[in-house]
């Protein structure tokens, strides 16, 4: 009688300790994971500013380029029409979650960098244009924002893997099902973008 | 399945071109510049850093294989950590000779005080002119000073930092010297023979913190976002 008593205090004892030891893992885990999840947001946030950076940039350059007698309107309303497009997207953190809002975000945007990179070409057949001052400060704002774009995407990519990679592995991943913690998209590199300057010539 | 990884990381490593770690403010692995030219270009650049804590590096190499510019400038610029780490205050100024492009890189904090257009600007009417000439000393030379002289207002060098830095290495030379100061002193007093070995080790310690004036660079800890500009000659 004692004896049994015995050895059921000391498996109470073994399972008590068990589950703080489960409760402490899960939490060091599950505030792992939200560490991350903030993390990912904010390298998403230093994409968008870049992005948003060369959609103020283009208002600038076109009214620029559109100065020069015959210059080719219908590469200037590619490039208008692109940036319109992405200034309507309404862009916020659920977009991270949202597969298909992910993928949209990344099409328009690729579609303004072919337009863009369109434009840069067909400015090659202006040599006024291209010796114009306000042009080439222009030409390398913008150059180096999509430079600065390429950096960000490849960190907002390094913090998403690493992001992935911990709420998909076992046993983590039981703790990410419980709470909800959704994996998230990539940014693939789309022709034209994967290069860091693609409006190079 | 070692195997198999072992050659896999070979593939991987070899698919990039080194990065090299930075032991100076002006490297040149191409051997263009003259060490006095070099020379010229650490003082000032060391100067610089003295004054201001901006670091402001400069390396040339003879070809990319077709990697990347950006790519590769954003490799030496994140493992040399140009710039201090509160300020984010360093620039890299990089040239492939063989392919006849450069780029300066600028970190985070100085992308105010040497924006994109300034940096392309100052590739395409300072720094080109020269090195379409051969010329690529005076080239180095001039564009180095006008960065300098952008990035001139910035920042101030931390004087706290600084002077403790001071104090303690001197502390350190002055132990130093009394310990060789006075074991010399008594080995003299002892034997003669010791004390010619003492004096030439202390002589050879001289001429080391002559030469080794400039092997100084480290970096501060800098972060960069892929600002500057490129350019070719």
């Amino acid at each position: 009688m004692k004896k049994g008593m015995l050895i059921g205090l000391s498996l109470g004892v073994i399972l008590v300790i068990f589950a703080v030891m489960i409760f402490i893992w899960g939490k060091n885990t599950y505030n792992n994971m939200v560490t991350l999840n903030e993390t990912v947001t904010q390298s998403w946030s230093q994409v968008e500013n870049q992005y948003q950076r060369r959609t103020d940039l283009i208002p600038n350059l076109v009214e620029t380029v559109k100065g020069y007698a015959n210059f080719e309107k219908s590469v200037l309303v590619d490039v208008t029409e692109a940036r319109a497009k992405v200034s309507q997207l309404n862009v916020n953190k659920d977009v991270l979650n949202d597969p298909q809002a992910f993928q949209k975000f990344q099409a328009l945007q690729g579609s303004l960098s072919g337009a863009l990179s369109r434009l840069l070409v067909t400015v090659e057949k202006y040599p006024e244009l291209k010796a114009n001052q306000n042009f080439l400060s222009l030409q390398a704002q913008l150059e180096g924002t999509e430079n600065r774009i390429a950096v960000e995407r490849k960190r907002f990519n390094e913090t998403v893997q690493n992001y992935n990679t911990t709420i998909k592995l076992f046993p983590a991943s039981t703790i990410a099902g419980m709470f909800g913690f959704s994996p998230k998209q990539y940014f693939q590199s789309t022709p034209g973008t994967e290069v860091p300057p693609a409006v190079k010539f | 399945m070692k195997i198999l990884f072992s050659l896999l990381f070979i593939s991987v490593t070899f698919s990039q071109p080194d990065i090299p770690t930075l032991k100076y403010w002006a490297n040149d692995f191409t051997n263009t510049l003259t060490s006095s030219e070099l020379n010229i270009l650490n003082r000032d650049l060391k100067t610089f850093e003295d004054t201001t804590s901006n670091q402001v590096v400069f390396l040339m190499i003879n070809t990319l294989d077709n990697y990347p510019l950006e790519y590769y400038t954003m490799d030496v610029s994140e493992k040399n950590k140009i710039g201090t780490k509160k300020n984010n205050n360093g620039v890299l100024f990089f040239v492939a000779k063989e392919d006849r492009k450069m780029r300066i890189e600028v970190g985070y904090g100085l992308e105010g005080a040497l924006p994109d257009a300034l940096a392309s600007s100052i590739i395409r009417n300072v720094i080109s002119p020269y090195f379409k000439q051969g010329d690529f000393f005076n080239g180095i030379y001039k564009g180095i000073s006008t960065i300098i002289s952008a990035v001139k207002g910035e920042y101030q060098s931390l004087p706290k930092n600084k002077k403790n830095n001071k104090n303690i290495s001197g502390i350190i030379t002055t132990v130093l010297f009394l310990i060789i100061f006075f074991s010399s002193f008594f080995r003299k007093r002892g034997r003669g023979r010791n004390a010619i070995f003492w004096g030439g080790g202390f002589g050879s310690g001289g001429n080391f913190g002559g030469s080794g004036g400039f092997s100084g660079f480290s970096g501060g800890g800098g972060s960069f976002g892929g600002g500057g500009a490129s350019g070719s000659w």
